[in-house]
């Protein structure tokens, strides 16, 4: 190189220089929430940008909490369950069972297997009606609005079946110490049936018209990459856990008390850890629990579906700590009793606050717009952050 | 609006004015807790579909709605959010509060952080009761209170009790 041209290049790169100090911004606060679309009800975040990228970002919790711990305290052990039926509202069945679970082993009363069979049923089909929203819900977060209309759709028909059974369709209030407060009624089973194939039919729409969309993919292949030891540190669980490639599922590895057990059914993972991922997973667990209810549906022993129970339930003293599979993770329940009409203290574990814990880590970096699709793939309820 | 709001406009300028409000009312959906989500199945669903009672639930800020249904629970920690929002509402406004968390506290009566109704912050005009009410009630608020803005007189609006749907 002459000396003119080096003179030259080494200009051109003062130049570059001064701009690019002219163009380093100063940085600026967005707040994302308390009231956004892509936070699913009231979570509020206040990110750091610069530019376009997140330099930090901070969770606020709080604007959901009900206070269902210390409520708890002064609600008797069958008035309980109308309250945690509310924690994860999309699948309202599920939160009843692991609190009924661990009254019942305080108490060491087991529920009939009809009525263990059915529980199992109905706690698949609130996964099916938490998870097949999440499905739609993730298109329109990133712009596709018609995946939620299909979503909406076929998510009656599997609150209509919830409804038939429990008489409720979102806050069912049907699992009791010792069984479930009735039987099926007639005809329910060939309905849930053909519910089943429609559901079917809406996780193969939701392959080709979401997961199977290019944009889709650019917009969530290696975006919000979790490796499986961080999620380990943070107590991710469900979904999230098992699109990092963490082969874990307390149906198959825990002590649950459902039925889970006796029946055929896989653990789906994936060994990527991006947003796809856990769309993915989350997609093959629906078409997992519908297998696992046909199961149900197929082997439902016959028998009584209530225990020999106390009318007045008094729980003797003692504690207990039982956590399931939620739709949404591993959600549990630690039950201190006095012996008394009232739980002396509930502790919940819920699934989301662990898995939205992770967000400061997980959004360092990133782009303004990956932040929407992060967070809709991470998937939290806010009843279930906050309690 | 002067005109409007005073009461002066002749009849059958009020009465055209009422119609054409009555089926153009865009509603901000302020979802937040369990409701949120009947109230998701009533507006974006293809079986209640809300769109067919000229109502349009596509408001990006509450600074383009008529009407905001608030559903679910309103905590301490929230109510200052939903006043502001109320504020930023152009008039002539209406709220439909949404469940009974929403109208009373429903089953958080006695918790420490819940906010016993929203009608402590915002005036409410119809309340639809239930935890949490089916999407049809949801529907049959709106199409009362569609009856009550086509008979309104913009003078006397704030003079009528509260709408309960039954
Ligand atoms: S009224 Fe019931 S369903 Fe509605 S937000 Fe309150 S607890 Fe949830």
């Amino acid at each position: 190189m002459t000396d003119t041209r080096q003179l030259a290049y080494i200009a051109a790169q003062a130049a570059d220089a001064r701009v690019n100090v002219e163009l380093e911004t100063e940085g600026m606060t967005l707040n994302i929430g308390p009231q956004h679309p892509a936070t699913h009800g009231t979570l509020r975040i206040i990110v750091r940008l610069d530019g376009e990228r997140v330099v930090a970002a901070e969770p606020v919790m709080g604007y959901m909490h009900r206070g269902y711990e210390k409520l708890a305290e002064v609600r008797t052990y069958p008035q309980v369950t109308t309250l945690v039926n509310r924690i994860d509202w999309l699948g309202s069945f599920a939160n009843e069972v692991p609190f009924i679970l661990a009254a019942e082993r305080l108490m060491e009363v087991e529920a009939p297997p009809r009525a263990r069979w059915i529980r199992t049923a109905l706690f698949e089909l609130s996964r099916i009606a938490n998870v097949v929203l999440f499905l739609g819900d993730m298109g329109v977060q990133l712009g596709a609005v018609t995946p939620v209309f299909f979503a909406f759709r076929d998510r009656e028909f599997v609150l209509n079946q919830i409804e038939a059974v429990t008489g409720g369709r979102f806050h069912p209030n049907f699992d009791r110490i010792g069984g479930l407060k009735d039987d099926l009624p007639k005809g329910w089973i060939e309905e849930t049936r053909s519910v089943l194939g429609r559901i079917r039919t809406f996780c193969d729409e939701m392959e080709d018209l979401v997961a199977g969309n290019e944009i889709f993919e650019a917009r969530t292949r290696n975006i919000g990459v979790i490796p499986a030891d961080v999620g380990l540190a943070y107590g991710l669980s469900g979904a999230n856990i098992r699109a990092s490639g963490v082969d874990w599922d307390l149906r198959r590895d825990g002590d649950m008390g459902l039925a889970h057990g006796e029946l055929d059914w896989k653990v789906w993972t994936h060994p990527d850890g991006d947003s796809f991922a856990r769309y993915w997973v989350r997609l093959q667990e629906v078409r997992e629990a519908c297998t696992i209810v046909e199961q149900c549906l197929d082997g439902l022993p016959s028998g009584p579906v209530m225990a020999k129970v106390p009318r007045i339930i008094k729980v003797p003293a003692g504690e207990a700590y039982v956590e399931t599979e939620n739709p949404l993770g591993v959600m549990g329940y630690y039950i201190v009793s006095k012996g008394d009409l009232v739980p002396y203290r509930v502790k919940i574990r819920s699934a989301s606050f662990n898995n939205v814990s992770i967000t400061p880590w997980l959004l360092e970096g990133v782009y303004v717009p990956d932040v929407i699709s992060i967070l809709a793939s991470l998937y939290f309820i806010l009843g279930d952050i906050d309690r | 609006m002067g005109l409007v709001e005073n009461g002066k406009l002749p009849k059958p300028l009020t009465a055209l004015l009422n119609v054409s409000r009555k089926y153009s009312l865009w509603v901000y959906q302020w979802g937040l807790a369990c409701c949120a989500i009947e109230m998701g199945a009533a507006f974006a669903s293809p079986r209640y579909d809300v769109m067919r009672l000229g109502v349009i639930p596509f408001p990006a800020s509450p600074r383009q709605a008529d009407l905001v249904v608030v559903s679910g629970t309103v905590t301490d920690k929230m109510a200052p959010a939903v006043k502001r929002l109320y504020e930023q509402m152009p008039d002539p406004k209406y709220v439909i509060s949404m469940g009974s968390c929403a109208n009373c506290g429903g089953p958080y009566w006695d918790s420490y952080s819940v906010t016993k109704g929203v009608d402590q912050i915002i005036p409410v005009d119809v309340y639809v009761p239930g935890c949490p009410p089916r999407p049809e009630a949801l529907l049959e608020g709106i199409v009362l209170l569609q009856e009550r803005i086509r008979s309104e007189d913009m003078g006397e609006r704030w003079n009528g009790d509260p709408i309960v749907v039954s």
